[in-house]
C-alpha cells in the first residue's frame, strides 16, 4: 500500500516535471518564432495598393467635328455642321451629346412658284441637339495593305432631343449607326448615318419628318 | 551646393512618389496584349512571365503596356491585376467592384420622360452625403406641342435602402420653370415661375456602374396669377457612377 502510494507520488512528480519543460520549451519556440531576427518565409497577407494612375493618361472622353450632307424633309438636301462629344463607360457602352446646323434650301413649291416663301431666312437656319446611348456592336480591324491593320467599331446610337426649325423647337427622336477607325491610339475617324425624326406641322398638316444625316468626322480621346 | 541640394532631396522625392508605379512585372504564364482596347480586338502578341512592362495609357478598363523592346498591345484590367510592381506588390488599378455601390459619391444621369404632357430631356448630376441621402440638380428640356420650356431644380433625396439591388427613394426640391407658348396661341407671353416638387422612385443597379431610377414628380408651381398650377413628371434614367 504504502508502496503504491510511493510510485504515484513519483508518477506525479514527473508528469509535473514535463509539463513545466514543455511549457518553458513552448515559450522558447515562441519567442524565436516571431522574433525579428527569423522572419516568417511566406506571408499570406499580400497587402493590395491602388496604384496611382495618375501617371497613366485615362482616355474615356471622345470630342470631335464632323460634316456631312442632312435631307430635310421638304426641303431638299444641304450641307450640315456638327460636333460631338462622348464618354465611353466601358468597352461596349458609350453616352454622346450631338450638335448639329445646317441651312435649309426651299420647298419645290417654293422654287415653282417663284416668289412664295414659307420661312424667313432666320427661320431656315436647322439646329439640333440630342443626347443618346450608344453600343459598340461589332469591334473589329480594318486592313489597309498587308502591313497595317487599325481597329474599328460598328456602333448603334438611341437617344433624345431637340429640333429648331421654322421658329418652332420640336422633341427629337434620334437614331443612328456609325463606324469608328482609331487612326492612332487617340484619334478616330467616323462615318455615321443618323435619322433626326419630329413632328413637324411648318406645311399646314403635323407629320412625322425624317432628316437622315450622312456624316463625316474626326474625334479625339483624351 | 543647390545641384547637391537636388541630388539628395530627388531620391526621397521619388520616394514619395512610389505609389505612381508605371511599370509591372508579369506574373501570368502570358500576358495577352490584343490589338485594341476591347475582348472582341484579336490577341496580337503576348509577354511572357517574369518580363517587365510600361503602362502608357487607359480607356475604360483596357490599358496599353508596352515592353522594353517595343512591342505594344491592350491588356485588360482584370489580368494586369494579376501583375506585380517593382517591389513585389499585387497591382491594383481603381474601377468599379461590388463596394463601389455603396461607396461612389458622384452620379450622373441622361433621363426621358414626360411633363405635364410635355416630352422632357434631362441630364442630372448628384452627389452622395452619406449612403442613403443624397443631393441632387436637374436641368430638362421641355417640348411640347403648345409650348416649350425648361426646368431647373435642386433637391435632396432619400434612398431607403442603397444596400439592396433594388431600392424606393422619397425626394423633395425646388427651382424654376421656364414656359413659353408656342406663337399660334393666345396667350404668347413667357412665363418664369417658381416651383417645387416632392417625388418619388425607385432605382436599380444594373452592373457595378449602371443604374435605372424612374422618379414621380408631383409640382407646384408658383405663378403670378390667382391659381397655381400642379404639373406632374414621370422620368426613366440612365445614371452611370463614378
Amino acid at each position: 500500500m504504502d508502496r503504491s502510494v510511493h510510485v504515484f507520488l513519483l508518477n506525479a512528480l514527473a508528469v509535473a516535471g514535463l509539463t513545466c519543460a514543455s511549457a518553458a520549451f513552448a515559450e522558447s519556440a515562441d519567442g524565436v518564432g516571431v522574433s525579428a531576427d527569423n522572419p516568417q518565409v511566406v506571408d499570406p497577407r499580400v497587402e493590395r495598393r491602388d496604384i496611382n494612375v495618375a501617371g497613366i493618361d485615362t482616355e474615356n472622353f471622345e470630342a470631335g467635328a464632323y460634316i456631312g450632307t442632312i435631307s430635310i424633309e421638304d426641303f431638299g438636301s444641304d450641307v450640315v455642321f456638327g460636333a460631338r462629344l462622348a464618354y465611353h463607360f466601358t468597352e461596349d457602352l458609350f453616352a454622346e451629346v450631338n450638335i448639329a446646323t445646317a441651312e435649309a434650301g426651299k420647298t419645290s413649291y417654293e422654287d415653282l412658284s417663284g416668289s412664295a416663301q414659307l420661312l424667313t431666312d432666320s427661320e431656315r437656319k436647322f439646329t439640333s441637339y440630342d443626347l443618346s446611348l450608344g453600343w459598340n456592336i461589332l469591334p473589329g480591324e480594318v486592313f489597309f495593305g498587308g502591313q497595317r491593320a487599325m481597329p474599328s467599331s460598328f456602333y448603334l446610337t438611341a437617344g433624345a432631343g431637340s429640333t429648331r426649325f421654322g421658329g418652332d423647337d420640336n422633341f427629337t427622336v434620334a437614331l443612328g449607326a456609325g463606324m469608328r477607325l482609331l487612326v492612332t491610339d487617340w484619334l478616330a475617324g467616323h462615318l455615321t448615318v443618323r435619322d433626326l425624326a419630329f413632328d413637324s406641322d411648318l406645311l399646314g398638316k403635323s407629320k412625322q419628318t425624317h432628316n437622315l444625316q450622312v456624316n463625316l468626322g474626326v474625334t479625339a480621346f483624351f | 551646393m543647390f545641384l547637391l541640394a537636388l541630388l539628395l532631396g530627388a531620391p526621397a522625392f521619388a520616394a514619395e512618389r512610389a505609389d505612381a508605379v508605371k511599370s509591372v512585372v508579369v506574373k501570368d504564364p502570358y500576358l495577352e496584349l490584343h490589338t485594341g482596347p476591347g475582348r472582341g480586338y484579336p490577341v496580337a502578341q503576348v509577354i511572357d512571365r517574369g518580363a517587365s512592362v510600361t503602362l502608357v495609357r487607359r480607356r475604360t478598363d483596357w490599358i496599353k503596356v508596352r515592353n522594353d523592346r517595343g512591342r505594344e498591345g491592350w491588356v485588360n484590367r482584370t489580368q494586369l491585376e494579376r501583375t506585380l510592381t517593382p517591389d513585389g506588390e499585387l497591382v491594383r488599378l481603381a474601377g468599379p467592384s461590388p463596394e463601389s455601390r455603396l461607396e461612389h459619391r458622384w452620379e450622373t444621369s441622361i433621363g426621358y420622360g414626360d411633363f405635364d404632357g410635355a416630352s422632357m430631356i434631362s441630364a442630372s448630376g448628384s452627389y452622395a452625403l452619406t449612403q442613403s441621402i443624397v443631393v441632387r440638380a436637374d436641368a430638362s428640356h421641355l417640348l411640347g406641342n403648345f409650348s416649350n420650356g425648361w426646368l431647373a431644380t435642386v433637391g435632396i433625396a432619400h434612398i431607403f435602402m442603397p444596400q439592396w439591388r433594388v431600392s424606393p427613394f422619397v425626394g423633395i426640391g425646388g427651382g424654376v420653370v421656364h414656359i413659353s407658348p408656342k406663337s399660334t396661341l393666345v396667350q404668347p407671353e413667357d412665363r418664369t415661375d417658381e416651383a417645387a416638387y416632392a417625388g418619388l422612385g425607385i432605382r436599380g443597379f444594373l452592373t457595378d456602374r449602371f443604374l435605372v431610377q424612374a422618379e414621380y414628380r408631383k409640382f407646384q408651381v408658383f405663378t403670378s396669377r390667382d391659381e397655381n398650377e400642379e404639373p406632374d413628371s414621370w422620368t426613366v434614367a440612365f445614371t452611370y457612377f463614378f
